[in-house]
């Protein structure tokens, strides 16, 4: 948790703090293969993908598309089998454990479907275990303020409704100032109402903030209140629409 | 605080009752560690204390008789400090209330007893005058035997004559801290005691007058030991000299030494097995954390937790229970400390009681105990270190089963499918079963250890008295007598068969190893004192040979058909070289016996006896006993039946004792491991219990697929338990091993079945209670809560 016990970041990524690169995410060719029990899954087959500064970019596609995985590996979780991708000028195909461990704390926040709030700890101190090793991170209160949740701060997990835990964990996922807010599925366990107030605190973030955001999901609403959709079928890119108009959260029905 | 800290409190509280489960196994094993080397701490401090405050010497003679002169030449040889010469005498006393006599050590004091080697510390009353007559001190644990206080009268024979004499203090010496009759191995504060008479009245009694029969002295810093042996043997060779020794052949000191020694060893043997206890449940544990908490470390090391700081985290936990097990570990060692400290004071006789807590022996077991939990947890550690964070966030692709043993060979018809899922589950989780299995065994282990003593000294008491030595009593003589002694003990009252025996002083040399002891000629075909081969035949002592004790053999490094040589240390004789013909097992001191004419010849003389073994017709032992006390050429009298049982009862508290402790810590390890065990499976068999039950199977049929799991393993670590416990055994009697005494291994079958009846009682007891916190949980709400 101190700075002392990890690498000196700017050794090994000198350029990741830069921001005049044009792209953030550079895939190129990325295809995926890993055992599940004892069945081998392909489960990307050679992805090719450029992402901006501060892009909503969502990612479509049915379940066993391959989004999470494709998710996983730009966000340093787990490396391709084959093909290469760079975040900004580095790449992190070749990093290795430690370098991605520090690729995550600096410049990643992560939102997962199923919240993974640490039981044990309240929203606050969910929020907080993440700002302790972060360099610059916005304060607890505030992050929490962002998703409207301030008040609920000592409550924990357990006492929060589905969608309150959702937010915690994209105030979680904000706070520290990431680069790339990555969410996985963020409103798939969620009702509708619930999944609106959650999407339009991503929105939030990716606006005030930023943030390129990148959300995967399997439900096409969501697509309407991206800048880009990738479609992803098969582990596949099968084609990326570009919207014109951006709807907010809001608006979205489904 | 950081908020990973504040999580690492989550986890201590969620885990609570199992890491407790395990800290008292640990602390058990710290208890006994601090415990035994806290006492023996202790003891040392105070008996290195008492020998510099009332100076014991620290080299010893006896002799015949020589005059005081000889003092000056002693006190010349180099090295030497201080020279200490007394007159010492055995004789026999004639208690009231006790039918058979005792026998009193007279031991004379200068006129200021303060002065001198081998001081008194007086407990009560005062130093006797040295112008009256009869006066004495007694030691302490003598007279409390017999009630004796300052005032208190004695019978004694002395020099053939009947005295009286008047007790007026009551004292304790370094010399005596463990008084034992010689030739008894056991010792017996009723009917041997120590007395101490001004010298000006030993001399007058037994016709000492400017003459000693017993020296001692202390050294210089740096005096070389062997070179004052020399020059004092040298010196009182002519005066009937059975050879100076230094502190080692000490007979009070090599018994506290010993035990000392024997204190030391049981901070070995137990600790170890708490210790390996708690390394399982630690690796069990904190597997299963790990485990459970996939998703946790995954989404930590998804937000950039390092593997290192996830790694500390867990080794965070195992630091908080292993620091408090070793916290209440030192504490409950402390407290028993104290208690031994004072039992062993008692036993003992320490002037002054000191307690000394082996502060640096604490911060030993604290790095042992984190390396047992590291050990146990670190394969726990390093999972929870190398988890992949993408592949935890994946959803766990279920258990691979397959069929069991029972199955494939073709018994699961047999059994239930709740009996089959037991079977399936343990072979499965096959590392963590064997784990619960071995933790289990130790638990069945610790029964037998603390149990075999009792076995063991049954067998040691049984052949020592009924098989080898069949004696009723054995008496003394004053000076060796001839052979008309024993026509005259055959005409005691009751005595049924007489067995005379020769002992000399000797010191037995096989190269660079000497050994001093008191060489005893026996007769060739021994009836009352016998000595006993492997099985249990009796060794004839036909031949010329030495028949010698197997600790000898190791002492001298020695074996059947060496040749040793013998110094006789009394009268002036020659150094013989004789063959070793055979070697015997024996429990107790070094021992070497010889035919008792081939001892005659040696010594060169005629049949000159020491004293007899007898038997005795039952009806008769009062009248003997009377008999016994008048007759001033015996010095010494041991009843073999009396002796036996005052170590019986001795022995029998403290056997009950240790009994007791070992069920406590056998009970503390069954619950220990089948709690933890309870818990692991009710974790990760909830959502297959919950849903038996919505099937409908009631609360009884679900937890027997608990139950019977916790049936398995402890049924599965007898086996293993029993000759655990048997070769942990062993051990013990290898690391009791000392000089003095020895432990055979003996276990009886009764003792394996305590074990057993005790761990099924103990494991039916744990399961009782794990089956109380299943009744207490709303199974079926673990399906409602979404994962």
């Amino acid at each position: 948790m101190e700075e002392s016990r990890l690498p000196a970041e700017d050794d090994r990524f000198p350029n990741l703090s830069s921001t005049d690169s044009a792209t953030t995410f550079l895939a190129r060719g990325i295809t995926k293969v890993y055992r599940m029990g004892e069945v081998d899954v392909q489960a990307l087959r050679g992805v090719d993908l450029d992402l901006l500064p501060g892009e909503f970019v969502v990612i479509l596609g049915p379940s066993g598309s391959g989004k999470s995985t494709l998710l996983n590996i730009l966000g340093g979780l787990d490396v391709p089998s084959s093909g290469s991708v760079f975040y900004r000028d580095h790449e992190l195909t070749h990093a290795d454990e430690d370098e991605l461990t520090l690729y995550r704390r600096r410049h990643v926040g992560f939102v997962f479907q199923f919240y993974n709030l640490v039981a044990g700890l309240t929203a606050r101190e969910n929020v907080s275990i993440v700002t302790d090793i972060a360099v610059d991170p916005l304060d607890v209160d505030d992050a929490l303020r962002l998703v409207n949740l301030f008040e609920r701060k000592d409550h924990y997990p357990a006492q929060l409704s589905g969608g309150e835990q959702q937010r915690v964990a994209i105030a979680r996922a904000i706070a520290k100032r990431p680069d790339v807010l990555l969410c996985d599925e963020p409103t798939g366990a969620l009702d509708v109402k619930t999944g609106i107030v959650v999407l339009d605190a991503i929105a939030r973030c990716n606006a005030e903030l930023g943030t390129l955001t990148v959300v995967i999901t399997h439900n096409a609403t969501i697509a309407d209140m991206a800048d880009r959709v990738v479609h992803l079928s098969d582990g596949m890119i099968a084609s990326i629409d570009h919207n014109t108009a951006k709807k907010p959260a809001h608006e979205l029905v489904w | 605080m950081l908020t990973l800290d504040r999580l690492l409190f989550s986890d201590i509280r969620r885990m609570l009752g199992q890491g407790l489960a395990i800290c008292a196994v640990l602390a058990c094993g710290v208890a006994t560690f601090v415990m035994s080397t806290s006492t023996h701490r202790s003891l040392e401090i105070m008996c290195r204390r008492y020998y510099r405050d009332y100076r014991f010497a620290d080299v010893f003679a006896q002799l015949k008789r020589a005059p005081n002169q000889l003092r000056v030449r002693l006190s010349e040889i180099p090295g030497v400090d201080d020279v200490e010469t007394r007159a010492v005498r055995e004789v026999i006393l004639d208690i009231p209330g006790m039918v058979e006599p005792a026998t009193g050590r007279l031991v004379s004091i200068p006129d200021d007893p303060q002065q001198g080697l081998n001081a008194i510390h007086l407990r009560r009353g005062r130093f006797p005058d040295p112008a009256r007559r009869g006066e004495v001190v007694a030691s302490e644990l003598f007279a409390e035997a017999h009630r004796l206080g300052p005032g208190s009268t004695l019978d004694v024979i002395m020099g053939g004559r009947k005295q009286r004499l008047r007790i007026v203090g009551i004292g304790l010496s370094p010399e005596y801290i463990y008084a034992m009759q010689p030739g008894s191995f056991l010792p017996d504060d009723r009917r041997f005691g120590i007395l101490w008479m001004p010298y000006r009245q030993m001399a007058a009694a037994f016709n000492m007058e400017g003459a000693f029969n017993d020296l001692s002295l202390t050294l210089q810093p740096r005096a070389s030991e062997q070179d004052v042996l020399f020059h004092v043997d040298r010196l009182t060779k002519p005066y009937g000299s059975r050879g100076a020794y230094g502190r080692d052949e000490q007979p009070s000191h090599r018994r506290v030494t010993d035990e000392l020694l024997q204190l030391r060893s049981m901070s070995v043997v137990m600790p170890m097995i708490f210790l390996v206890v708690t390394a399982f449940l630690f690796n069990l544990v904190l597997s299963r954390i790990v485990h459970h908490q996939q998703d946790q470390i995954a989404t930590l090391r998804a937000f950039g937790y390092s593997s290192r700081e996830i790694g500390l985290h867990y080794f965070k936990l195992l630091l908080v229970f292993v620091v408090l097990g070793v916290v209440c570990g030192t504490a409950v060692g402390i407290w028993l400390a104290r208690g031994m400290t004072s039992n062993f004071a008692q036993f003992f006789r320490f002037p002054i009681v000191t307690y000394v807590i082996a502060w640096d022996q604490v911060a030993f077991a604290l790095l042992l105990s984190l390396a047992t939990a590291v050990a146990g947890g670190i394969s726990a550690l390093r999972r929870a270190m190398r988890l992949p964070p993408a592949v935890a966030m994946r959803p766990e692709s279920p258990a691979h089963y397959h069929a069991s043993l029972i199955e494939r060979i073709g018994l699961g018809g047999f059994v239930t499918p709740v009996g089959l899922m037991v079977f399936r589950r343990l072979e499965r989780n096959l590392r963590s079963t064997a784990l619960s299995v071995l933790g289990m065994a130790l638990g069945v282990a610790i029964l037998v250890l603390g149990s075999f003593f009792e076995d063991t000294i049954d067998y040691v008491m049984e052949m020592m008295f009924q098989r080898a030595q069949r004696q009723d009593v054995t008496l003394t003589f004053n000076e060796s007598a001839s052979a008309h002694a024993v026509h005259d003990v055959r005409h005691l009252p009751g005595v049924l068969d007489v067995e005379p025996f020769r002992a000399t002083p000797v010191r037995l040399r096989n190269g660079r190893r000497t050994k001093r002891l008191s060489l005893m000629g026996l007769e060739p075909q021994p009836r009352l004192f016998r000595l006993l081969d492997r099985n249990e035949h009796v060794v004839s002592l036909a031949d010329r040979g030495l028949t010698i004790s197997e600790k000898l053999a190791e002492v001298l490094d020695v074996k059947t058909g060496d040749r040793v040589e013998v110094e006789f240390l009394e009268g002036g004789h020659e150094n013989r070289m004789v063959r070793v013909s055979s070697i015997f097992p024996d429990f107790t001191e070094p021992a070497a016996y010889l035919n008792r004419r081939e001892l005659h010849r040696l010594l060169n003389e005629g049949e000159r006896l020491s004293g007899a073994f007898i038997s005795v017709d039952s009806r008769y032992v009062t009248d003997l006993h009377a008999e016994v006390k008048q007759t001033p050429a015996v010095a010494g009298i041991t009843v073999t039946t009396a002796a036996k049982e005052s170590f019986q009862q001795t022995i029998a508290e403290n056997l009950r004792r240790m009994r007791t402790v070992n069920a406590i810590f056998a009970s503390i390890i069954a619950f220990g491991v089948i709690y933890n065990c309870a818990l692991i499976t009710l974790a990760e068999r909830s959502r297959d219990l919950a849903t038996l039950r919505i099937m409908g199977f009631t609360r009884r049929e679900v937890s027997t697929v608990l139950l019977g799991e916790l049936a398995v393993i402890t049924l599965a670590s007898l086996p293993v338990g029993l000759p655990l416990g048997y070769w942990l055994s062993h051990l013990t009697t290898v690391v009791m091993d000392t000089e003095t005494h020895r432990v055979p291994l003996v276990i009886h079958r009764a003792t394996y079945a305590y074990a057993t009846c005790m761990i099924l009682a103990t494991a039916t007891i744990s399961a009782l209670i794990v089956r109380r916190m299943l009744d207490k949980l709303d199974l079926i709400a673990v399906l409602k809560v979404k994962e």
